[in-house]
């Protein structure tokens, strides 16, 4: 025993050394994380945003140098605050507040004190910066845009927020990040990476080399340049026509898919949302809820797509074998569909498949739809059977476009129907507005030009997209597939033959261009408002498809012109004039151009506006 | 002839042992304490130059050690030991205070700590004591000489270092195998877990602790018939022991010592103040995963994050960079040279010799373990250095003085009978 204990004692306190040693090296992970708080500071190098071009190689996006002043609150000691203040121009509440929330967000890490300094500022403040320890200045590299058109498109950059950064380790506080449009559809390819030097500083911080050599050093890679297929100058003048007016403009083009321009109205000037005016300019666009100018109605706008809709139903009609181009039906000024339903239309006379939709009359296509859901044994078939062949044209879903929003719109099929009659008792009379666009049908203005870029292609097309080119990057391969639609292609010429009799001297002779073979079809579409739970109507959307020339078509186009009262009032010219400004050398018509340009529907925006303050009576 | 036999003698395997923990020792320091500049080492502007410079020192130190006769330190243990308590003495009128405590002689360009060489003369007058008595530590008459023998320079030191003096206690252990009845280890044991309880949990949870745990001893023991009133003694004791500690806690101990207590309690404590030390030693240490950063890659010992790095936390820079690897075959090294002095103290023919040993263990391992335990947050701060690692001439010089002593009584053996 005596000659035990001592031996005892000594293993007894190494294995206890040892299992200590084992807990704090190797189980206990903290310790590492610790460490490197300590002794690594992390400088970064911000590398420059891929340039954006339009299809004819013309600059759209370019960058800018910005100076954010960064903090690190823990590094703050003895600095003459008022003097920080006074230079900055930041008032002492201010100042604490900020630093506060950077304290909150880590004490360690930076955060940005004051986003984007002009070049002027940052000269002043970086002379001084020494004196203000836990300061300084990091360079970014902010958006300086070359065009005013096509914000809604491009999207803007701001600052990561907390959900970036939980979703995404890449980012830190202060980092940029592209929100909405191409800047978040390309954001990896566009941003590059940053660069990352680790730095070994000591107890007093100084900083006292590299890292283990800096092999964990990486350089900051450049954000690849992308060209976009939009026509910038297409866009401009798609904008410039949409003044004063609500509502969008899609233009494709049938061959590739490639979207030509994408506009959105109202729009908003894209260097507003650039340096430090932007969040105040950001609140005033966002809060902005009767115009909606950061809305992307063209992509999440839904809406019935009236007449043009007619050409879907011919066509379905013919696939199916219910009509021929031949048929022909009587209307006067409608026709009565059941006990007491009548569908009313504008017209009176017996027309074949051509001409109706020349002068878009409304008994053709329900009779139409008629034949095709009760080809079936059961409504419910027939109306699966129809929304098959609607859905090969990517309606009632995403069209798999490269911007980051959007909506499916709808197409019912019988299990949507059987819900809303659980008796089952509807059939096709039950469902006749679907035939003329109105009824359940919904889609975007985006899905009425790919409908348009497939009659043009005549029963194909390729998924909408507006990527052309990424630098040292391939696009995706789903933009180059052929996407074929259930109707054969021999069904579209007589349609084709209508929609350019559209213009010859149907509802769109006013806006034809001697100069161009176009085919369309106008669109007069109700729309209500909901106030106090009752509903009212407002005046029509104006509405207008088309695709120019007939042969080999250039363009595939949709305009949609909310409360634009008809068809041919404002969508028509308009589209006359995008296809005049993208496929002939001058405006031919600068009489539509002037009264186009001229033209406000202000007044019909103000109704709405004073529908409410009349209805809406405030809650007492 | 007679340096022949000593080198044919004397134990080399403790040799290698003390030669790997000194170059060990001096490569950490190196790390720790290299510049951004390099230079020479034997620089003696830098801290790995001058500890290289004390390495060499203890070449001649060590063979003027194993050429001496072994009586020398037999005989004039007691002439030693007086010598090493005025060195003490002397620092109350010619020491140099450095950081709160006097505990240093200034010469030349270095200082000279005594408190270091104190405890190898006390080893030899204790060892000499008890070689002489001839008996088992058995009277009361010899105990408390032993204690004497300890105690005086303990109670010296105590007024300057008391974490130096706390190494002393250590030497139990050697009483214990030369006879000392193993009550007193008990009453040891049982007086500090008490005050550790005392400080951890409430007074009223103890006492209903010892009250149970002498009753069921008591109820248990029936058959030995022991005086009940022995019983009520002892509980009464300790019960009164651990109500006091509070108040030694609250009146007695300073306030850094406290703070010290603290921290490892893990009490409310500022990791940029007293808690710095302990919080840095550990992120250190935590740091060096399986095999550590390698050698002079450590970002804590570069950034010189653990203070007094080479000295008494020189094991912080193992830890970092060698990692759990490098830090366990430090320990293993450690451990081998304490068995392979307990096995030569066991087969010492004279008494002398093997209390002696006995001292060198246990000095050597209270040092080690009090050291390292310290580092990894087991045990309060108190600034004992880590043998032959730690940077200090002093205790380079006075662990290598103690431990070839040894082994120069050790060599000698063959020539005893």
């Amino acid at each position: 025993m005596k000659k035990i204990l001592l031996p005892a004692v000594i293993i007894g306190v190494t294995i206890i050394i040892l299992v200590r040693l084992f807990y704090l090296q190797i189980i206990d992970d903290t310790y590492i994380k610790k460490s490197e708080n300590n002794a690594l500071k992390i400088v970064y190098e911000y590398p420059e945003r891929g340039y954006v071009f339009d299809r004819n190689g013309k600059l759209l996006i370019a960058n800018q140098p910005s100076y954010d002043i960064m903090v690190i609150p823990r590094e703050v000691k003895d600095i003459d605050t008022l003097a920080l203040c006074n230079m900055l121009d930041v008032s002492l509440e201010d100042f604490n507040t900020k630093l506060e929330k950077a304290k909150k967000y880590s004490p360690r890490l930076p955060s940005i004190f004051l986003p984007q300094l002009n070049k002027a500022e940052y000269a002043a403040f970086q002379e001084k910066i020494r004196h203000f320890n836990g300061f300084y200045i990091q360079k970014r590299s902010l958006r300086d845009y070359q065009v005013t058109a096509g914000a809604n498109l491009f999207g803007y950059i701001r600052q990561v927020n907390e959900q970036n950064i939980k979703n995404n380790p890449y980012y830190r506080s202060g980092d940029l990040i592209g929100v909405q449009g191409i800047e978040q559809q390309y954001e990896d390819v566009l941003r590059g990476s940053k660069g990352v030097k680790y730095i070994q500083r000591d107890r007093f911080n100084r900083e006292i080399g590299s890292f283990k050599d800096g092999i964990y050093d990486t350089l900051a890679v450049k954000g690849s340049d992308i060209t976009l297929t939009i026509d910038s100058e297409l866009q401009a003048y798609g904008e410039l026509l949409m003044q004063n007016k609500r509502g969008g403009i899609v233009a494709i083009e049938p061959k590739t898919g490639e979207i030509l321009a994408l506009i959105n109205a109202p729009s908003y000037d894209p260097g507003l949302l650039v340096g430090r005016e932007r969040s105040k300019n950001y609140t005033k666009l966002y809060n902005d809820s009767l115009a909606k100018p950061l809305y992307n109605r063209v992509l999440s706008g839904e809406y019935s797509p009236g007449s043009p809709f007619k050409i879907l139903t011919a066509l379905i009609g013919l696939q199916e074998g219910v009509i021929n181009e031949h048929t022909t039906f009587s209307c006067n000024r409608g026709f009565f569909y059941g006990q007491g339903a009548w569908m009313g239309c504008h017209d009176s006379g017996t027309f074949k498949l051509k001409h109706a939709l020349a002068i878009s009359c409304n008994t053709y296509p329900s009779q139409t739809y008629r034949r095709i859901i009760e080809k079936y044994k059961t409504p419910s078939e027939g109306i699966d059977k129809w929304h098959d062949h609607l859905a090969s044209f990517g309606l009632g879903q995403f069209l798999g476009y490269d911007l980051p929003e959007g909506r499916k719109g709808h197409i019912p099929d019988s299990e949507y129907y059987n819900r809303w009659y659980p008796n089952k008792r509807w059939k096709s009379t039950t469902t006749i507005s679907n035939a003329i666009g109105q009824g359940e049908v919904i889609v975007t203005p985006m899905q009425l030009a790919n409908i348009m870029a497939a009659v043009a292609n005549r029963g194909y097309y390729y998924t909408p997209h507006i990527i052309k080119n990424i630098e040292n990057h391939d696009i995706d391969k789903k933009f180059v597939t052929k996407q074929t639609t259930t109707i054969e292609p021999k069904y579209f010429e007589p349609i084709i033959q209508g929609m350019n009799d559209v213009f010859k001297f149907g509802t769109g002779r006013s806006v034809q261009v001697e100069e161009l073979e176009m085919c369309g079809k106008t669109g007069t579409v109700e729309n209500f408002t909901r106030i106090n739970g009752k509903r009212y109507q407002l005046a029509d959307h104006s509405v207008f498809v088309a695709f120019a020339p007939k042969e080999d078509p250039q363009i595939a186009i949709a305009v949609f012109i909310e409360n634009g009262s008809w068809g041919s009032r404002w969508a028509a010219p308009i589209t006359s004039l995008m296809i005049q400004k993208y496929l002939l050398p001058e405006i031919v018509r600068p009489d539509l151009e002037k009264r186009m340009l001229e033209g406000s529907l202000q007044n019909e925006y103000d109704k709405v506006v004073q529908l409410q303050q009349i209805y809406e009576k405030p809650v007492e | 002839m007679k340096n022949a036999s000593v080198q044919r003698n004397v134990d080399w395997i403790s040799i290698l042992l003390y030669v790997l923990l000194v170059f060990a020792g001096w490569l950490n320091i190196y790390s720790a304490s290299l510049p951004a500049e390099t230079t020479s080492i034997f620089d003696l502007n830098q801290i790995y130059g001058r500890q290289l410079v004390f390495i060499i020192i203890c070449i001649p130190v060590i063979i003027l050690i194993l050429a001496i006769d072994t009586k020398f330190y037999e005989k004039y243990a007691s002439i030693f030991y007086v010598i090493g308590l005025l060195s003490i003495l002397g620092l109350f009128i010619f020491g140099k205070s450095v950081k709160g405590q006097t505990n240093w002689y200034q010469i030349g360009g270095f200082g000279i700590q005594p408190s270091e060489f104190v405890k190898t003369t006390t080893a030899l007058l204790l060892a000499k004591y008890i070689s002489d008595t001839q008996g088992q530590l058995s009277t009361l008459k010899e105990q408390i000489t032993a204690f004497i023998i300890i105690g005086i320079p303990t109670l010296f030191i105590l007024k300057h270092d008391t974490g130096s003096a706390m190494l002393f206690v250590s030497l139990i252990f050697v009483l214990y195998r030369e006879g000392l009845p193993a009550w007193y280890l008990w009453v040891g044991l049982i007086t500090i877990i008490l005050f550790i309880s005392a400080l951890i949990v409430k007074p009223i949870v103890i006492i209903a602790s010892i009250i149970l745990i002498s009753g069921l001893h008591f109820y248990f023991n029936k058959k030995l018939n022991r005086n009940p009133f022995i019983y009520l003694i002892l509980t009464v004791l300790m019960s009164s022991f651990a109500l006091s500690v509070d108040y030694v806690y609250d009146n007695l101990l300073e306030s850094h010592q406290k703070d010290r207590i603290n921290v490892l309690l893990g009490e409310d404590i500022n990791l940029q103040a007293e808690g710095y030390n302990l919080n840095q030693s550990k992120i250190a240490i935590g740091s060096g995963n399986w095999t550590g950063t390698g050698f002079l890659k450590g970002t804590q010992t570069k950034g010189g994050f653990v203070p007094e790095q080479h000295t008494d936390y020189i094991f912080t820079t193992v830890g970092e960079e060698w990692g759990f690897v490098g830090a366990s075959v430090v320990i293993i090294l450690f451990v081998c040279l304490f068995f392979r002095l307990i096995y030569l103290a066991e087969h010492q023919k004279k008494r002398f010799n093997r209390v002696y040993g006995y001292c060198v263990v246990c000095f050597l391992f209270i040092h080690f373990a009090f050291n390292i335990t310290m580092l990894i947050g087991l045990f309060p701060t108190i600034g004992v250095p880590l043998p032959f690692f730690s940077y200090g001439g002093s205790s380079l010089i006075a662990f290598t003085v103690l431990l070839f002593i040894f082994l120069k009584l050790d060599a000698n053996k063959i020539n005893e009978w």
